[in-house]
């Protein structure tokens, strides 16, 4: 994996919120995830950095399942599905969001690696 | 038999917008106009009222709903397609007619589908439910309602009667879409993958504006066009399955590769197995092409064999949540607000109800002080100063920035009976009187807690059934 987060010229740390959009659901007692590219050549960067470890770190204290991995090049998106994530589901929760709608925005806040060479 | 079926959503949930429905059924020149109003415990909540009142139980908007569409609809033979009859179906197709006499219509059809409703077969069996180890029996005395996710082909002998409204209970959503289209083109119920495209386009219509600009702006960074008038979806769908998603002329929204792709995934676990009463869809190669301005070009989906087992969501009652919430807002809020959660943990704990599930917490951003909110902090040229002094390391500043201007204890607990609910609500608004200073803003409030546990059910534990009504001026 590479090292430390990348910057613009400007030095702020690029983050995976410039180079992609999230939206997340509910099912039952999962949250899904999904990941998008906002250009569809961003995606190889986002297949190899967007490990389910990293997801799951975002998460940590939220999720209490396990977190699976859907990588869809056709559309240029990662997908995740996360196991307990939602307090009982939906019906049940005691959580003002009870469908996980803002957990998306969390995961955007990942700082991007440096851009290194191809596959670094 | 060449020209492209149009189909619109008119709803994506109960509660949605009714404008946009009558903008699609006038302007959209449309074949079928489908509104999917029912989330997993909107049958729940409305079979209970069916039991207050045997005319109850369905879409409490349906009669407005209705009354903004069928005159374009009737009149340009688009027929719509719902599930608002949720717990009452029958009741929704009499109320139906009852809107049609008021408008003056010379004539309305109407296919009223039942045999979602599953109660009775579970009083008798019992099966695993699908979250944990337990089963049915498990819900004894607690059950509400049990409805089967029913596929298009319950919908299919009401489509052959030439309908001008069909109206359903519990339905998988992508097959109120995908049931039209099989009438339409004619696709055996083995054709997997022209089933499997037909989900996709169900799929990426039942959610109605999330797939048209709804739900995905972000200031300065994704900005949607006129988000304040979004325009809801429609389909033109091919012979063979494939379609454009668009909107209508001259509303808000977009349309493009990002708007379809969040819908395309949204809500569904496996892309490439998402399993529907009807076919299991493969979304794991989808194409979307962006053909034209808020046009996108859907292909690529496919599907293999049914499942041979139909999902059930049974309507459990679990107890009350009672809820309360107090402001604290200036220099200290937070603080004041974590001295509050003490209070009210110690409270609970006298009470006897600190064993009880709960979360306390504290929210808020600017809803006390308004354009107000961090004035404290100083005017501008201050801010300046103090933005440097944290920067050179000063620990008092740094924690001053870190500061809310405000936060909100929200207490909630999961709670056995009403009276034990209500005890929460008044011991956040005991803190007026009693906890630290200057709170403010108290809510409180009481909710049944109706969840909603899942599990499958062989196929011959449904009977759908067709029931004509007809109004006729």
């Amino acid at each position: 994996m590479s090292g430390g987060p990348s910057s613009t010229s400007a030095g702020v740390p690029r983050r995976l919120a410039d180079i992609a959009i999230a939206r997340s659901g509910d099912k039952g007692n999962r949250a899904t995830l999904s990941v998008i590219a906002l250009e569809a050549a961003d995606y190889p960067l986002l297949e190899r950095w967007l490990t389910v470890e990293r997801v799951a770190a975002v998460y940590r204290g939220v999720v209490q399942g396990a977190v699976t991995r859907y990588p869809l090049p056709h559309l240029a998106a990662v997908h995740f599905v996360m196991d307990a994530a939602l307090a009982g589901g939906v019906t049940r929760s005691l959580a003002l969001d009870a469908h996980g709608k803002t957990l998306s925005s969390a995961v955007l806040a990942l700082p991007l690696p440096d851009a290194g060479p191809p596959g670094a | 038999m060449n020209r492209p079926f149009r189909i619109g959503a008119g709803a994506g949930y109960s509660g949605d917008r009714i404008d946009p429905a009558r903008d699609l059924a006038e302007r959209g020149q449309l074949d079928a106009l489908v509104f999917e109003c029912l989330a997993e415990r909107t049958i729940a909540l409305a079979q209970m009222r069916r039991q207050q009142d045997p005319a109850a139980g369905f879409d409490p908007l349906l009669r407005e709903r209705l009354r903004a569409v069928l005159p374009a609809c009737t009149r340009q033979a688009v027929t719509v397609i719902t599930n608002m009859g949720a717990a009452n179906p029958p009741a929704a197709g009499r109320a139906a007619l009852e809107v049609a006499r008021e408008l003056g219509l010379p004539r309305l059809r109407v296919a009223v589908v039942t045999g979602d409703d599953v109660l009775a077969w579970l009083a008798a069996h019992e099966v695993p439910l699908l979250d944990g180890g337990a089963t049915t029996a498990s819900l004894a005395g607690r059950i509400v309602s049990a409805n089967a996710y029913l596929g298009a082909d319950a919908l299919l002998p009401a489509l052959r009667g030439q309908p001008d409204l069909v109206i359903t209970g519990r339905v998988a959503d992508p097959a109120l879409f995908l049931a039209p289209l099989m009438h339409r083109f004619g696709w055996a119920p083995d054709d997997w993958v022209r089933l499997g495209r037909g989900i996709a386009v169900g799929h990426l219509l039942e959610c109605a504006a999330q797939v048209s600009g709804g739900y995905i702006a972000e200031p300065g960074r994704l900005d949607v066009p006129a988000l304040e008038d979004v325009g809801f979806p429609l389909a033109e769908v091919g012979a063979d399955g494939d379609a454009v998603i668009t909107k209508l002329a001259g509303t808000g929204g977009r349309v493009d590769r990002l708007t379809c792709t969040a819908q395309l995934l949204y809500e569904i676990e496996d892309p490439a197995r998402y399993l529907q009463p009807d076919v299991t869809a493969d979304f794991s190669r989808v194409q979307l092409r962006e053909a034209g301005s808020d046009r996108v070009a859907v292909s690529g989906a496919a599907g293999r064999e049914r499942p041979a087992l139909l999902k059930v969501s049974v309507g459990v009652r679990e107890g009350f949540i009672g809820e309360g919430q107090i402001s604290y807002a200036g220099p200290g809020a937070k603080a004041r607000g974590e001295l509050a959660l003490r209070v009210l943990e110690h409270r609970l704990r006298v009470a006897g109800l600190d064993r009880l599930e709960h979360r306390a917490e504290l929210i808020g951003v600017n809803a006390m002080h308004g354009a107000a909110a961090g004035a404290w902090r100083g005017p501008p040229a201050d801010t300046l100063e103090t933005i440097a002094a944290a920067a050179a390391g000063d620990g008092r500043w740094q924690r001053i920035l870190a500061e809310p201007d405000e936060v909100r204890v929200r207490l909630a607990v999961r709670c056995a009976t009403r009276a034990e609910a209500e005890r929460i609500g008044q011991e956040v608004e005991s803190l007026y009187l009693n906890g630290p200073a200057a709170g403010g803003g108290v809510t409180q409030g009481v909710r049944e807690v109706l969840a909603v546990a899942s599990c499958l059910v062989p196929r011959d534990a449904v009977q759908p059934a067709v029931e004509w009504l007809e109004w006729v001026r």
